[in-house]
């Protein structure tokens, strides 16, 4: 991975926590250096595969517009469609409601969000590019106060960050995303997986721990996740490493057994660092809809989960439970996933959320 | 969380105290509720408009009968429609092709894809007795192919040898190749994960299709998916062209309309339904349990079902058989404990139960959980069989004995023998009105006379008519739901055919009949503090 030439995309840099600032041109200048105690063990597959990325990086949000417009589903017809008329009356507030209905907000906060719209511009002549942007403004003002990078404190040696969710929201992938991101930083990173159950797993980070030259502990399939993180801490602590990304295993929010074996995990992590894990992130797949809810519910209850990252924004589903979300549960929204590659983890941009779910 | 579509109803139509037929002012606010239902179930919004048109032209005009109330004739309506539109039959794997008959599995990452393909390999090896080949061609997802070889081993069923550096659609082809040669009857092929609008990656899996001609391309989606689903699969449809659906995590506790969503949109049937992590847990889709979910109308087919498959006959025999004479001892609860354990727990019951989702709750508020079932079965277990069979020899020093064995105290005990003490008077008062209660219980406990532990269509009708005798006090202690679905199940006088609520098929045992729902599982699981029989439910706020 590290040959890989890869642009640079400045404006990320300050949204995410950068404890060393200055270390970070001069570091990535080099290849990150592996970590010599536990080395990557070598894997028969091509680690590069589907990071082939050599299209130039686009942001999310260009992204979405030259994918939407490539796509025959029409997601932004919606308001020019509704906008025929030019004044916010009755009949078009329901229109844009549906709108974001269909964007995942549930009906509650759509139809909070178009009363706010029709609070301000009733009745009133407004063009349809007006509307979009106030529309997009709204949206971004309900998740302005969640749009927080994740931090990583130097001075937690290591900074624990403890990643839970439901099977296939990209936990995994989030997790060797982070790596990416705070290995260029200059950061010592170790990775430990803890999805002891599914197949395969553990093989899978270990790629991620190649690809971005972070370290990794793993044990055997089948053994307790629990022990696992319990070593990951002592080990994470000896070895000095500034960052721990803790891995588990894929559960529904309802199986009170796996919520149980959780509880446990962060137990454990407690007795090494009470302080730790100082982050629990929960991935949330964009194209869930509103049973999303009920996972950021039962997972801030059993696990104390502290902040989410929205992934897989690279497809149609605009997310916009994430709205819903942030009103119900104020929980930061530390950055989104925007594809399979290292690279694709992006800051969480309220403004720009706003605007891709109001098809500006 | 959710209120039933039958709770909200019968708001909308508390209004309307006359009979006759629904005028068009009232179905249309009926279709505001109805309209709501289904968009918090996250069928998608295009889906919901032309669901609610239909609907709506089937309600207005419909007579209501004295038997139903206005609610309940729209949710038979709406019920009866979602069926229809979900595809009215399960429709099975079609193998009917000349070997070796290829299935392609594509869908969005992280829908399930490697998981299903291993159980549906498992299920035709074990099943349809089929010769099966299982082949990954995700080289995209880091140890995607490693993850598919380790399942195919844990399942027994064989998998094509990884060659590093290949492509998919070289592997497609040498998959194809491996299946020929070793006289395999079905390939599976895994596809990696790609959103529906990477042109790119929909044209690779064109190319693979092309290539290996399947007889099946199966669609796997999250049953958690919201209003994309209609655009997934579409495109998944116009781009690939599908042949049927997989819903995966059917077992979480989202309400399913995706399905809805999909089907409307491809018009491909729904061909089996993910619903645990385990290699069995793969199971043919029935529409009337979708619809009864997306209604928020609980699964309680699935509920007997779960029950029959899970209850041990002899024992359960032996409790019917003791409670007929109206005996329950606490071994009985003990039983009647690690049953429920056995269905998944609690939560995995209640969750399939109509109504339920607010009686979960306060349940939890009154502090019954998994976790005071694990107790309260701690408890009897540190007691002699001498005091199980006999709660009244249990004095304070018999009770600080047991609270050391058991981890618990006194008060925990007492609240133990308080509830057996009021389950066994329920017990004893349906034990009196011998008949339909007990017959049911017999039925579902496995006393021998209907045919597979269930009764006969005959008896069937004779429940029935005694259902409609029973006594109205026992009847108010039911919860609305289920005092709803009792009087929806009662027999109706004259031409109530019409009105009645047509009970949905896919009950084993019942024959052509129906099933009473709710009743069943009540009365099979006589589960402690199910509102309306004494103990924890009753205690509403
Ligand atoms: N398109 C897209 N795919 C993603 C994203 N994040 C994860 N995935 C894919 O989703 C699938 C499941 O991810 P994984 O990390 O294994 O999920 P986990 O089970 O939660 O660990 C994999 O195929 C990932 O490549 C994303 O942001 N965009
Ligand atoms: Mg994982």
């Amino acid at each position: 991975m590290s040959g890989e030439e890869k642009p640079k995309r400045g404006w990320l840099g300050g949204l995410f926590g950068k404890p060393e600032p200055a270390s970070s041109a001069v570091l990535e200048a080099e290849p990150p250096a592996p970590s010599d105690d536990t080395p990557p063990e070598p894997v028969a597959y091509d680690v590069d595969e589907g990071m082939a990325g050599a299209a130039p990086k686009l942001s999310w949000f260009q992204r979405l517009k030259s994918g939407l417009a490539k796509t025959s589903t029409q997601l932004t017809r919606g308001i020019t469609d509704v906008f025929t008329k030019r004044k916010l009356d009755a009949s078009t507030l329901e229109d844009l409601e549906d709108l974001l209905i269909q964007a995942d907000l549930g009906i509650e906060t759509a139809h909070k969000i178009a009363a706010r719209l029709k609070a301000e511009r009733y009745e009133k002549s407004i063009s349809p590019e007006d509307v979009r942007a106030v529309l997009a403004s709204e949206i971004a003002k309900v998740l302005e106060p969640v749009a927080k990078p994740l931090l990583v404190d130097p001075a937690h040696k290591p900074h624990v960050v403890l990643m839970v969710g439901v099977n296939g929201t990209g936990k995994t992938t989030t997790i060797g995303k982070l790596a990416e991101r705070y290995r260029k930083d200059g950061l010592k990173v170790m990775l430990a997986a803890g999805d002891t159950f599914r197949a395969a797993a553990i093989d899978q980070l270990k790629i991620w721990a190649a690809r971005t030259g972070a370290d990794i502990i793993a044990r055997d399939v089948g053994s307790e996740a629990a022990s696992l993180a319990f070593d990951a801490m002592t080990q994470a602590k000896a070895d000095g490493c500034d960052l721990l990304l803790i891995d588990t295993a894929g559960r529904l929010q309802n199986k009170d057994g796996l919520m149980q074996e959780l509880e446990k995990i962060v137990r454990v992590i407690k007795k090494v660092d009470p302080a730790a894990p100082h982050d629990v992130l929960l991935t949330l797949d964009a194209t869930t809809g509103q049973n999303a809810l009920n996972q950021v519910e039962v997972f801030k209850a059993r696990a104390g989960v502290t902040g989410l990252v929205m992934t897989k924004l690279d497809g149609t589903a605009r997310g916009g439970i994430l709205v819903a979300i942030a009103a119900k549960y104020g929980l930061p929204v530390h950055a989104i996933g925007v594809g399979e590659g290292a690279d694709d983890l992006q800051a969480f941009d309220a403004a720009e959320f706003g605007r891709a779910i109001a098809g500006e | 969380m959710f209120e039933s579509l039958s709770d909200r109803l019968s708001s909308v139509f508390t209004r309307l105290t006359g009979r006759g037929a629904l005028s068009e002012a009232d179905v249309n606010d009926a279709m505001r509720e109805v309209r709501r239902a289904l968009l918090e179930a996250d069928v998608a919004l295009d889906v919901v408009r032309s669901f609610t048109d239909k609907v709506r032209a089937k309600a207005v005009g419909q007579a209501v009968l004295k038997s139903v109330t206005p609610g309940q004739l729209v949710v038979k309506i709406v019920h009866d429609e979602l069926v229809t539109m979900l595809g009215s039959d399960a429709q099975p794997i079609d193998l009917n092709a000349a070997a070796p008959v290829a299935i392609l599995m594509v869908g969005l990452q992280g829908s399930g894809k490697t998981t299903t393909s291993a159980k549906i390999g498992k299920r035709l090896t074990d099943r349809d007795r089929k010769k099966v080949l299982l082949a990954s061609l995700d080289t995209r997802r880091p140890a995607a192919q490693e993850q598919l070889r380790v399942l195919g081993e844990q399942t027994g069923v064989a998998t094509l040898p990884i060659v590093p550096g290949e492509g998919p659609t070289q592997i497609a082809s040498r998959a194809m190749m491996a299946a020929r040669l070793g006289g395999y009857d079905v390939v599976i092929l895994d596809t990696a994960g790609r959103t529906h609008i990477d042109e790119e990656l929909m044209a690779e899996t064109a190319t693979i299709r092309d290539l290996t001609n399947p007889h099946e391309t199966l669609l796997v989606a999250d049953a958690l998916t919201g209003q994309d689903a209609v655009n997934l699969a579409k495109s998944f449809n116009e781009k690939v062209g599908i042949t049927g659906i997989v819903l995966t995590r059917v077992d979480g506790d989202g309400r399913g309309g995706a399905a809805l969503s999909m089907r409307a949109v491809t018009g491909k049937p729904i061909k089996l339904i993910g619903t645990g992590e385990k290699w069995d847990a793969l199971e043919d889709f029935y529409p009337d349990r979708i619809a009864g979910r997306i209604l928020g109308m609980g699964d309680v087919v699935s509920l007997v079902d779960k029950a029959m498959q899970t209850i041990d006959a002899t024992k359960a025999t032996a409790i019917a058989e003791k409670m007929r004479k109206g005996v329950f001892d606490l071994e009985d609860m003990a039983e009647q404990l690690a049953q429920m354990e056995r269905m998944g727990g609690m939560g995995a019951v209640m969750g399939m139960m109509p109504g339920m989702g607010k009686a979960k709750d306060q349940m939890a508020a009154a502090g019954f959980s998994e976790k005071s079932l694990k107790r309260q079965k701690a408890i009897i277990q540190s007691m002699t069989p001498q005091e199980r069979r006999n709660p009244k020899v249990l004095d304070g020093k018999r009770k600080r004995r047991i609270a050391a064995g058991s981890g618990t105290d006194a008060a925990e005990i007492n609240k133990l023998l308080k509830m057996h003490r009021q389950m066994a008077d329920m017990m004893k008062m349906m034990s009196q009105k011998k008949g339909m209660f007990g017959k049911m219980m017999g039925g579902m406990m496995g006393a021998p006379g209907g045919a597979g532990g269930m009764p006969g269509e005959a008896e069937m009708a004779r429940m029935q008519s005694e259902l409609a005798q029973l006594d109205p006090k026992a009847l108010e202690q039911l919860s609305p739901e289920l005092r709803d679905l009792v009087a929806s199940a009662t027999p109706t006088p004259g031409k109530g055919a019409q009105a009645q609520l047509q009970l949905p098929k896919g009950l084993p045992g019942l024959g052509g009949g129906g099933r009473l729902p709710g009743l069943p599982g009540l009365g099979g699981m006589k589960l402690p503090g199910l509102p309306g029989l004494p103990g924890f439910g009753g205690k509403k706020k």
